[in-house]
């Protein structure tokens, strides 16, 4: 690790200027200490925005939830509101890592977690993320774990959060403050596919300071599942977050979002489309499903998990529904 | 660069001076003599650095020094009473749950953290909730049941 | 029976329990020891080719760097036969991830910063790193591991199988696996004059100190290697591995000190590791399941530095009988690192093959697969016609299947869930090899008894402390042992399952020996009574249970229930070896579903080089796992009458595994790991 200085944010203001002058900022440090040890993150200023006082979950006039970039994620999981109106969200959460690392880790600085494609994460082997044109060794090499949606020649990565993915379903905006002051990113919306620019996993400016996550309308009837290769402490290799609106016997209204198949979490558009106002029926699932896949460009090796999503999709609105 | 920050370990207060990119971890380990956090991947993958950071447990191998100026740590050496083991400590003795004991440190500060984590989220600690929570506490010997047996026995 | 027993046989909790519980117990890199450097290691960004230049410059200018190595200063070593740890000798570069330089620094950040800025320019080659049963370089190798016949061959088995009534004919393979014990190998090393000392963690001190000596052209006498606590080793600690080598060219050259912890990242290249193996087993029977043909072909690779051939034929060679018999093990030389011992060498591997083309078998005889294997027992041992000391394999299919409810297994579906059950068969050799201990008298009325060996997680202290008790007749409370010290003389290491009985042998005649004198102290080595022991096949065997539950739509499988059930002699502490058969089954476990090494062919490294790309199982993943034995009196084997037990457990458990998943969905799959989407495809 090369040597940094590090500062504890006196304020909002004085990080987003520490931002805007190059700074990093550092929250639980689960992510970015992990990367700065790998040399993949090479900061020479650390802001720690950690202790700012945005670690409060509130109640917005209008019964939305406002949540601090700086909670953390065991406390946003096991809050009693969130469990009970968005159990889509509690429940990714605590399909993500592991207790501990769900302790430190903050609401923000898992939205802006990186991807853990193995050539990303090895500085020694070439990456347009990390170093724009030298090249994506994933897209002929090894990518069981890859993208299926949204990629492009330059980087086939995925995005690993499942609570973006959870946030996606629901529809969230994400509170920025930046040079130029606040603004409000949806999600989705916040995070981009790769195109010809991998190294930018998101819209954000440099410097630009998440200060809270403000989530949509309640989604009680919603559900996380996820997909790896042990029973916990894995990345998904794919997953779902579905919200329903059931009203007799139809879906009034339906939110998809898909993880592990995409830079970003996915929202399944064309899926919501086939649903929406249509009754709850496995035929319609099917379709629904189908829709979606419909756009997915497999590589190589991870054309399994077309009829993965598929199958797990259609399990999975079957069940929420039942 | 190095910094000055101030920790209060197993209910002892020190002043340190450390280089900025030292870790809670290699505090630990390194400067402080306390060796019982172990090392076991220095990137928060499996567990072994396990302590508790103001009650809570954490990977001690991803938490920079400087950024945890002012707190206060549990660790391993700081569960026993005296010569008095803690009750999950005895029931790890009783119950076999470690083999080479690598991993055994972080398992039992894991184990702290997590009971008075279900307590806070009231959960019912069955076996299988037991496991899915301390997942985080990787042992390659395969001391999982009897670790799943120590800690049911603890919380009876 | 020789010893009288009331500690063998109990429950007793192990001796080092209250050290490792309060973080008192100390692991060779936190040995205290005055003024001690880091060292950290530089390692090959190429898989093949040559150092053409190494500029240490701006890593020598970081504060606290003491010393940049490399073979442009490192000394000249002695001559050893593992070419692994002839580090800094040459410019060849084997193997990415090989040890090319290492930075020596005040601290541990200052050590890793500069290792980081070392700068190798290298002149890469194209490299081979693929095994195929075709690779045009596979070659016959004289002998496997560690001194078997490749090859085989009774009768005439392609004239057999090619009359039989049924065949089996298929191949499997396993991925390749790294140990990945809890603790990295680490090792502190400092001299004294021309003498050296290393706390290292390894599995047997005294072979190391003679491995040590050679390297560095020293006599045996001047070396002392300590290895009081070790966090895991399943065979990647069975010899030196690198940075004990490294760590004592470090503090030659800069006079202190000096430790040196491998990562992570670099435990994937530098410590060994289970070969892939493709197996192709074929299987001639009777329309009743009798067995006319049995061959197993194996393929597996071996590095450019050393050759290791694992030998994954041999169980084969004495489990079922057969007339007409062939084993062919064949080797390429790959730029790979080398592969080395892992949990049940030979035996691990083979037995997936061996006992999925078993199952096979039975289908295709519609035979009860414990029923085909008791058809198929042997009176004596196949391969040698040599009888079995004791063999009940058939009592642990039987134990097992009564206690799993075997009878009543049915595939069934329970909502998206596919349900189904497995057996397999387990076997491990029974080893036992030269060592020495000392036992005396001590003031205070107790005694001490002191043998080089090392509890690696085993429970050996413990279960040593109880064989020397009964054989001084006194209680636990009594004996002080004392082990890990090659001070202490010629001992096996822990491995090959041979510890206990190697280790209890000697400590037993110690004891005997010094209570015949009546004072002072006796030392015994046992190399002549395991020489003049007779000529018996000696095996330990179990059977593996598994019930599985398979996600029809995601292909997750996940394990319901396991069961081992055993056939190990004497079972000297019934606690640690509950724990030791569990520990194994888990690894097993991992081994069917989860663990693979990626080798990257245009890299040519294992890519998922770190614990959250390589699984290995974690707590979740066990629900109910169960291990119990029958009893066995074998009075063939040792004064304790037990057999090892360590690696048993990981034999014959993917096998089980893959032969639930044929049940619960009807689809057979070779190939290890067990991926959802193996299963899907």
């Amino acid at each position: 690790m090369k040597a940094f200085a590090y500062e504890r944010a006196r304020d909002a203001a004085a990080a987003v200027a520490a931002g805007a002058d190059g700074a990093t900022f550092l929250g639980g440090g689960t992510n970015l200490v992990d990367l700065m040890k790998l040399g993949v993150a090479e900061p020479q200023r650390l802001v720690d925005v950690s202790k700012l006082p945005f670690d409060a979950i509130e109640e917005t006039p209008e019964g939305r939830l406002r949540i601090g970039a700086a909670v953390r994620n065991t406390d946003l999981a096991a809050h009693p509101l969130v469990r009970e109106r968005y159990p889509v969200l509690s429940q990714a959460l605590l399909a993500g890592a592991s207790g501990q690392l769900r302790n430190l880790a903050t609401v923000g600085g898992n939205l802006l977690q990186r991807t853990r494609c193995s050539y990303f994460q090895d500085v020694t082997k070439p990456c347009n993320k990390r170093r724009p044109g030298s090249g994506c060794p994933a897209v002929e090499g090894e990518h069981r774990n890859h993208a299926i949606l949204g990629h492009s020649e330059h980087c086939v990565a995925t995005h690993p959060s499942d609570m973006a993915v959870a946030l996606a379903a629901i529809g969230a905006s994400v509170h920025v403050l930046g040079a130029n002051g606040e603004r409000t990113i949806p999600i989705p919306g916040l995070h981009r596919l790769p195109g010809e620019r991998p190294q930018h996993d998101t819209v954000l400016n440099g410097g630009d300071l998440i200060t809270a996550v403000e989530l949509g309308a309640p989604a009680p009837r919603s559900v996380y599942r996820k997909v790896r290769d042990r029973a916990s402490f894995a990345f998904a290799v794919f997953s779902v977050a579905a919200v329903v609106e059931p009203a007799d016997g139809a879906l009034q209204d339906v939110r998809i979002a898909l993880g592990g198949v995409a830079h970003t979490p996915w929202r399944a558009e064309r899926a919501e489309a086939v649903l929406r106002g249509a009754e709850a029926t496995p035929e319609r699932f099917a379709e629904a499903a189908e829709a979606e896949l419909a756009e997915a460009r497999p590589l190589r090796d991870n054309a399994f998990k077309v009829p993965l999503a598929r199958n797990v999709l259609i399990r999975t609105l079957a069940e929420l529904t039942a | 660069m190095d910094a000055d920050l101030t920790l209060r370990i197993n209910g002892t207060e020190h002043e340190l001076t450390v280089d900025v990119r030292t870790t809670l971890l290699d505090l630990l380990r390194e400067h402080l003599g306390l060796t019982g956090a172990k090392k076991g991947c220095d990137h928060g993958q499996c567990g072994a650095c396990t302590i508790l950071i103001d009650g809570r447990r954490a990977n001690a191998c991803l938490a920079l020094a400087v950024a945890h100026d002012g707190a206060e740590l549990t660790t391993v050496e700081g569960l026993a009473q005296n010569d008095e083991l803690h009750p999950l400590q005895a029931a790890f003795i009783e119950h076999d749950a470690f083999q080479c004991g690598y991993c055994t440190p972080g398992q039992l500060c894991s184990a702290i953290g997590m009971i008075e984590e279900a307590r806070d989220d009231g959960a019912t600690l069955d076996a299988a909730e037991i496991g899915e929570r301390m997942s985080g506490n990787v042992c390659r010997c395969g001391a999982y049941p009897n670790v799943v047996a120590a800690i049911a026995d603890t919380i009876a | 029976m020789s010893v009288a027993t009331k500690s063998v046989g109990a429950a007793l909790s192990r001796v080092d329990g209250r050290a490792k519980v309060t973080g008192q117990a100390r692991y060779a890199f936190e040995e205290p020891v005055e003024g001690v450097a880091y060292a950290a290691a530089v390692t090959a960004t190429i898989a093949a080719g040559e150092i053409d230049a190494i500029d240490a410059q701006r890593a020598l200018a970081l504060p606290g760097v003491l010393a940049v190595i490399s073979h442009d200063n490192a000394p000249r070593l002695g001559e050893t036969d593992d070419g692994e740890l002839l580090l800094f000798q040459s410019d060849t570069v084997h193997y990415r991830g090989q040890i090319v330089a290492a930075v020596v620094a005040e601290t541990l950040e200052a050590a890793r910063e500069a290792a980081a800025c070392v700068r190798v320019d290298y002149a890469a080659r194209d490299h081979d790193v693929e095994l195929t049963a075709e690779h045009p370089r596979l070659y016959n190798p004289e002998k496997v591991n560690p001194s078997f016949p490749a090859d085989t061959a009774h009768g005439d088995a392609e004239a057999a199988l090619a009359k039989a009534d049924v065949v089996v004919d298929a191949t499997y393979t396993t991925a390749p696996v790294h140990n990945n014990a809890m603790e990295p190998h680490a090792t502190l090393a400092f001299w004294e004059g021309d003498d050296l000392t290393l706390y290292d963690s390894i599995q047997g001190t005294y072979g190391a100190r003679r491995t040590i000596a050679q390297v560095f052209d020293l006599d045996p006498e001047r070396v002392r290697v300590i290895a009081q606590h070790v966090g895991g080793g399943f065979g990647s600690k069975g010899t030196p591995r690198p940075q004990s080598v490294l760590a004592a060219i470090a503090a030659r050259m800069v006079e202190r000190p000096v430790k040196c912890a491998l990562t992570r990242q670099q435990m994937f290249a530098s410590v060994g590791y289970r070969t892939p193996t493709i197996q192709r087993v074929r299987l001639g029977a009777t329309q009743d399941g009798r067995l006319t043909a049995i061959a197993h072909d194996a393929f597996e690779q071996t590095s450019t530095v050393r050759e290791f051939a694992e030998q994954t034929c041999v169980a084969t060679r004495m489990m079922y009988a057969a007339p007409d018999r062939l084993t062919r093990h064949r080797l390429v030389a790959l730029d790979v690192p080398t592969p080395s011992w892992m949990r049940a060498p030979g035996e691990c591997p083979g037995m997936f093959a061996l006992e999925s083309a078993i199952d096979e078998l039975a289908v295709a005889c519609n035979l009860d697969p414990i029923e085909l294997r008791i058809r198929n027992e042997p009176e004596l041992d196949p391969e040698k016609g040599i009888p079995f000391s004791s063999r009940n394999l058939v009592a642990c299919l039987r134990e097992g299947a009564e206690r799993f409810g075997w009878a009543e297994r049915e595939a069934r579906t329970d909502g998206r869930w596919l349900i189904g059950s497995g057996v397999a068969s387990s076997v491990y050799p029974v080893y036992r090899s030269p060592s020495k201990a000392t036992a005396r008298f001590e003031p205070d009325g107790g005694y001490s008894v002191e043998i080089a060996a090392t509890d690696i997680g085993t429970g050996a202290r413990t279960v040593l402390t109880q064989i020397a008790a009964d054989a001084l007749g006194v209680d636990t409370e009594h004996v002080r042992l004392e082990i890990g010290d090659s001070d202490f003389g010629q001992a096996a290491i822990a491995g090959g399952s041979m510890g206990t009985a190697s280790w209890g042998t000697a400590v037993v005649r110690a004891c005997e020996a010094l209570l015949a004198q009546g004072e002072g102290e006796a030392t015994v080595n046992t190399a002549d009574e395991i020489k003049a022991q007779s000529e018996l096949s000696r095996h330990a065997f179990g059977a593996q249970f598994v019930e599985v539950r398979v996600d029809a739509d995601s292909g997750e499988v996940r394990p319901n229930r396991i069961l081992g059930m055993f056939a190990v002699g004497r079972v000297i502490n019934p606690k640690t070896a509950r724990s030791q058969f569990i520990g194994g089954m888990t690894q097993g476990l991992g081994m069917a579903l989860q663990e693979e090494s990626v080798m990257d062919r245009g890299f040519g490294d294992y890519l998922n080089h770190d614990l959250a790309q390589y699984h290995v199982p974690v707590n979740a993943d066990i629900e109910d796992i169960v291990a119990a034995w029958i009893d066995e009196d074998d009075g063939e084997l040792n004064p304790m009458g037990s057999k090892g037990i360590g690696e048993i457990g990981i034999v014959g458990t993917a096998a089980a595994v893959a032969n639930a998943v044929f049940h619960a969905t009807g689809k057979r799959v070779r190939e290890l790991p067990i991926r959802l989407d193996r299963v899907l495809a």
